[in-house]
């Protein structure tokens, strides 16, 4: 994605750098240095501190009567946490999340974007901020929300729900990860709506013009005109959406007390939360932050290049 | 709602042309079948989102009783008056703390890490230098490491150096924001012309006047964005302040609600609480973005830059 920018400026800086090789000069690190310390202050070094604390463990002699010791563990800590079927489970948990949300955002996103984009369309603003209000509602509160609408005794949902005769267990081990899944995409399908509609305004009106003149149905300018032009965005929303459902941790946590179906490792980052603050083993803790950051970025990574690998660029 | 006046300041064209008396289905004065298929589309999606908030504000007007023992979306014996009182009451005014902090750690954060990636961004587009490319690339793996991930990390290098606890040790991460720095370099690549720069060198200007002369006053679309974008990061950012604060009267509106929420098991009136004040702070937000619709489709539209 570098590309994008590292390509332009080419053409300006090459005319200047001919004259003279520049030299750094003051105003450029003025500029530049305040972001990068404190990038390297609060990005840098906590992953650094993080990744070399993941390389020991802290061992007490057989009775624990005497203190525990420091001692190199080199991989031991990563070992441990793959090996543990606790965390193991909980990376395959977040993965099924990640193939069941992904989807589902990306779809409600795109619905949302072209209903609202449709010629057919009336009220467009009420809708658009009825669908955007809930990304001003922090995950916490969302999650607590949705909490009370899952519980038997607060919940209008189930009343309406029993009544009907339709099944009504949100917070059962098989039904749970679907209304976790529900709560963020009520949060952020308005949002991803958003940058969707900015692709296709973005969009000239004389292509569909073009298209209408033609006989095309307004369902047909969607699917084959509307589509493919905001690919970019939608490549977008599913790297932010991927990346979000694999650090899934207030949701569970605040739903956590309703329901048996969440452990206290339900997901990598409780699972890393809950070893630094619950077992205080803070090399086991950031031996699992390491590999949740490792594979946030891997599967993120392996995204872009597949899609970047067939046909054009996305970003 | 006030909402609907709010978002037709950011309507387009495209709304004046939809909402004049159906210019866009013809001459036909009757509403086609597919018309009413999208409205009902649109309408059920409305519904779903809001839903909770719906809920939540009828809530707020319940006791506890009426809160378990009536139906969620119609408050028979309304006390919104004795609720907020007593949501601004409880432990010396504790919830008008949480809303203050969180304005603080939101506000302060973002108008830090705006400044920060404006800098930032407007040198990386308009002075070549070395290594620009490669600390460039380094803000861009930082655009895909998420907050979370960092939350836990920084607690321990923090508790090191003996900082957590502090209102600092939730603001001083706040500041930090690649996503602004890649946002601000685009834009004021875009947006800036090489010319208009040159031209104000000629004039005698410096540097640095340049910058926050001309430079950030071009730069204002994306900076609004930056600010926003941030603003919202750090609101509803939980991870972190509940790593790292342990004083109740530091803590944001997030983790003050959540606190309230545990201790339902407790002491059952704390449900009052929680949802009153999960009322008044979601109103509180969604207020404000709302108002602030508009800035929104700018940075959007600049985020989605092709390359």
């Amino acid at each position: 994605m570098a590309e994008v920018l590292r390509r332009a400026p080419a053409g300006t800086a090459a005319g200047t750098a001919r004259r003279r090789p520049r030299r750094p000069r003051l105003h450029v690190a003025v500029f530049v240095a305040p972001f990068f310390l404190a990038f390297a202050l609060f990005y840098l070094a906590p992953i650094g501190y993080a990744v070399h604390q993941s390389f020991f463990r802290l061992t007490s002699s057989g009775l624990g009567l005497s203190e525990p010791v420091l001692e190199f563990a080199g991989l031991g800590n990563y070992a441990t946490a793959l090996t543990s079927p606790a965390f193991a489970a909980s990376v395959g948990r977040v993965l099924v999340f990640s193939l069941i949300e992904v989807p589902v955002m990306v779809v409600a996103a795109l619905a949302l974007a072209l209903l609202l984009d449709s010629a057919r369309a009336r009220f467009r603003a009420f809708f658009r901020v009825s669908f955007f209000l809930p990304y001003g509602v922090p995950g916490v509160i969302a999650s607590l929300l949705w909490g009370f609408l899952y519980v038997p005794q607060t919940s209008p949902l189930i009343d309406v729900l029993a009544a009907a005769g339709l099944p009504h267990d949100f917070l059962s081990p098989q039904t749970i990860l679907l209304s976790i899944a529900n709560i963020a995409t009520w949060q952020f399908a308005g949002y991803n709506m958003l940058v969707l509609i900015a692709g296709l305004q973005a969009i000239p009106q004389e292509l569909y013009e073009a298209a209408r003149v033609d006989g095309a149905s307004e369902a047909r300018i969607a699917w084959h005109v509307k589509v493919p032009l905001v690919r970019a965005p939608l490549i977008l929303i599913t790297v932010f959406t991927l990346i979000g459902t694999l650090q899934l941790f207030v949701e569970p946590l605040v739903l956590k007390p309703l329901t048996t179906a969440i452990t206290s490792d339900y997901t990598p980052n409780l699972a890393a939360y809950n070893q630094a603050f619950g077992q205080a083993d803070i090399h086991l803790a950031s031996a699992e932050a390491t590999l949740i950051a490792v594979m946030a970025f891997v599967i993120s990574l392996g995204f872009l290049r597949l899609v970047n690998g067939k046909g054009n660029r996305a970003w | 709602m006030v909402s609907v006046e709010a978002g037709g300041g950011r309507a387009g064209r495209r709304d004046r042309a939809g909402g004049a008396g159906g210019a866009t289905t013809g001459p036909a004065h009757r509403v086609q079948p597919a018309t009413v298929v999208v409205l009902a589309l649109l309408f059920a999606a409305a519904v779903y989102f809001l839903l909770p908030v719906v809920w939540v504000l009828v809530a707020a007007t319940k006791s506890t009783a009426d809160l378990f023992g009536t139906f969620g979306l119609w408050s028979p014996r309304p006390q919104l008056g004795a609720n907020l009182g007593r949501l601004f009451g409880t432990g010396d005014g504790l919830f008008g703390r949480w809303v203050l902090n969180s304005f603080l750690y939101a506000g302060l954060g973002a108008l830090a890490a705006t400044l920060l990636s404006a800098a930032a961004g407007y040198a990386m587009a308009k002075y070549p230098f070395r290594g620009r490319e490669a600390l460039f690339n380094l803000v861009l793996a930082g655009v895909l490491v998420p907050s979370t991930v960092l939350a836990l990390p920084t607690y321990l290098i923090f508790s090191q150096a003996g900082l957590t606890g502090s209102f600092w040790s939730v603001l001083l991460p706040s500041v930090v924001s690649p996503f602004g720095v890649y946002l601000a370099r685009i834009h004021a690549h875009a947006a800036i012309p090489d010319a208009l720069l040159e031209s104000a060198r000629l004039d005698g200007a410096g540097e640095y006047r340049i910058f926050f002369r001309i430079g950030l006053k071009i730069m204002s679309p994306a900076l609004v964005t930056i600010f926003l974008f941030q603003f919202i990061g750090v609101w509803n950012n939980y991870f972190l302040p509940l790593v790292m604060l342990s004083d109740q009267r530091l803590y944001p509106v997030t983790l003050g609600l959540a606190l309230w929420n545990s201790q339902t098991f407790r002491d059952p009136a704390f449900f009052e609480l929680t949802v009153t004040g999960a009322a008044v702070s979601a109103l509180l937000l969604v207020l404000t973005m709302a108002s602030l619709q508009r800035f929104w489709r700018a940075g959007l539209t600049a985020g989605s830059v092709k390359g």
